[in-house]
């Protein structure tokens, strides 16, 4: 891998895109298909969790299996929030990304002292012990998760509606995308990035790459527990199975179909199996069998992900 | 008390054992060919579900397990023969990608193949009952599980440690192109440790089937558990896989049962009730995390 730089078209075509997203209600609800405004937030949604651990494992070379975790204290910490009578997302939502943070700073803390398939492991490890004390944890309803009593309200604005709901993702999405396109272009992304081809000679040239690496960590666990906090909204629903190490695996799953270390990776990745789910559950019961088939195939003829498809992203490829 | 502490230990030693099963071929294809194989709890489900439905045909658990174990042996070649070769010189998040598909795969194909609901095994009859040793009974069919256990791991001990296949596995491990040149063709040699893990993996999956449900998705508790293990233990290495195995399996059983009840004494009732059955479940997981902290290449790391 080599520095990530931006293709030329990459500016126009999110552009372009980021006005689709904007008339998409409208054109869902007059062509008279509301009922996909939801599935799209959904897709939304898992396109910032997805993009928030391609952070992490695509920049700064950290393959973590627990990144579900953040998802899942995200919408905890929404749904406790709503039971202490805080229904005021401006509020809650950063909460959610606090404790997000937190947690992954303790984590991180732990698992960055490992390398390679010990820290796929232990991020694991954390996961499955968040998932354990949440599934145990009686009073925010163990096993069935912690339901929401209808959605927040942001900046007194409802959420209720589905419309508001997906404007309020699109914002946290763009957001998003924005702070880690600036981020990987500035002296932050290019040390994270240089840490991920070589530890040693960054270490050598005297940066902290510890420090960095749990930055960019912590970083990725906020921006994740937003995006849980979102998801608690979507589906009224705090549930342990958010944290379970399967979720982990399909947000994995998303940044390597997407495109590990391409900046939209993440958002192709979740668009496209996301996509990919809903169109074969209307085909077969087994639609399972065909999408594990589709991700062999990935795996054995796009090793390098659907971004990496379209045109030259990065510096080597330029000779 | 103290018979509580007993039995539950020999129930935590007969867990291990069968852990010891998955992390033993978990561990060799990790450790020797340096793959990340997410699918190991899915062949320990697919076997199990194949001793599962040969017992039911032959209408009997000796004959069932035998077809079962070479059944899913013969699954593990042709996997092994068309995709997990060309994983092994692909980076770990391949691995991870093809190995998670696979278990999507295996997953659906046993819900469309056996249907959703769980599948009965039931234990040969001649063990069904309870056996008396020093004074309290014991379940004669979990003393059959701890025996085959240690004769399996005793048997590949012998096997890597002492024969000449063993010392070639553990040359492909430490230097594939030496041993290559070497005139040893490593490519069957790793097709053939890749085979006889998933025959390991059928054999628990069989044993433990009339213990626990044979159902979909019983192989991802387990897959986790037994990475666990190897982590503890040190990939690559059959004994770090061992010890591993049975720390795991003991502390997990005795937790679960000593723990709530040790925290009744210890804090309000109120507290303890919340707090032991997570604290159980959690208490492995604290101790890989303790165990990589102080020593991050695990208890006995195969390569120093």
């Amino acid at each position: 891998m080599a520095l990530y730089r931006a293709a030329p078209w990459q500016k126009p075509l999110s552009l372009a895109l980021l006005l689709a997203a904007l008339a998409l209600p409208t054109a869902l609800s007059a062509l008279d298909q509301a009922f996909y405004i939801g599935f799209a937030t959904r897709v939304l949604i898992f396109a910032l969790a997805a993009s928030s651990l391609n952070l992490v494992l695509g920049f700064g070379g950290m393959v973590s299996l627990g990144h579900a975790a953040f998802l899942g204290a995200g919408a905890y910490v929404a749904a406790i929030c709503q039971q202490a009578g805080i229904n005021e997302a401006l509020i809650a939502f950063p909460l959610a990304m606090s404790v997000a943070g937190l947690f992954a700073l303790v984590v991180g803390a732990v698992s960055l002292r490992t390398r390679g398939v010990y820290f796929i492991m232990i991020t694991l490890a954390f996961a499955q012990m968040a998932y354990y004390l949440f599934v145990s944890a009686r009073s925010w309803g163990g096993d069935d998760g912690l339901p929401l009593n209808g959605r927040m309200t942001l900046g007194g604005l409802p959420l209720a509606s589905d419309d508001a709901l997906f404007y309020a993702a699109l914002l946290a999405l763009v957001a998003a995308m924005a702070l880690f396109g600036r981020l990987v272009d500035a002296r932050f992304g290019r040390v994270l990035q240089a840490i991920r081809e070589n530890e040693t000679r960054m270490e050598a040239l005297g940066y902290p790459v510890f420090r960095f690496r749990l930055v960019a960590f912590v970083l990725g666990g906020m921006v994740a527990g937003l995006a849980g906090a979102l998801l608690a909204n979507l589906t009224g629903l705090a549930s342990p199975n958010l944290l379970q190490w399967t979720q982990s695996g399909t947000l994995l799953v998303m940044v390597i179909i997407g495109g590990v270390g391409y900046l939209y990776g993440g958002v192709v990745g979740a668009v496209i199996l996301l996509m990919l789910e809903e169109t074969l559950v209307g085909f077969t019961a087994h639609w399972h069998i065909v999408l594990g088939l589709l991700l062999l195939a990935v795996v054995l003829f796009a090793p390098r992900g659907v971004a990496a498809l379209f045109g030259p992203a990065r510096s080597d490829e330029h000779g | 008390m103290l018979q509580l502490i007993l039995e539950q230990t020999l129930n935590g030693l007969q867990f291990g054992l069968m852990l010891f099963l998955l992390a033993a071929g978990l561990t060799l294809v990790f450790g020797i060919m340096d793959c990340i194989n997410l699918a190991h709890g899915s062949l320990y489900m697919v076997g199990a579900y194949f001793v599962a439905a040969a017992t039911q045909a032959a209408d009997s658990f000796w004959i069932g397990l035998g077809v079962g174990v070479a059944g899913a042996a013969v699954l593990g070649l042709v996997l092994e023969l068309t995709l997990f070769r060309r994983l092994y010189q692909r980076d770990h998040l391949s691995q991870v990608l093809a190995t998670f598909a696979l278990i999507l795969i295996a997953n659906e194909a046993v819900r469309a193949i056996w249907g959703p609901a769980a599948l009965l095994l039931n234990p040969p009859e001649a063990l069904a009952g309870p056996v008396e040793i020093g004074g309290f009974f014991y379940p004669a069919y979990r003393l059959l599980i701890i025996a085959v256990g240690m004769a399996v791991a005793l048997l590949l001990y012998l096997l890597v440690a002492r024969s000449r296949v063993g010392m070639w596995v553990r040359a492909g491990a430490a230097n594939r192109e030496i041993t290559e040149s070497l005139g040893i063709n490593v490519r069957a040699l790793f097709t053939a440790v890749f085979v006889f893990g998933a025959a390991l993996c059928a054999l628990a999956g069989g044993l433990l089937g009339p213990l626990l449900a044979v159902q979909v998705g019983m192989g991802e508790s387990v897959l986790i558990l037994a990475f666990v293990v190897i982590i503890i233990g040190g990939i690559g290495s059959i004994r770090g896989a061992l010890v591993g195995s049975l720390i795991v399996g003991t502390v997990d059983t005795l937790g679960r049962a000593l723990l709530p009840s040790l925290l009744r004494a210890l804090l309000p009732a109120d507290a303890a009730s919340t707090l032991g059955p997570a604290l159980a479940s959690i208490l492995i997981y604290l101790l890989m995390a303790a165990i990589l902290f102080f020593k991050p290449q695990g208890l006995f790391p195969a390569r120093a």
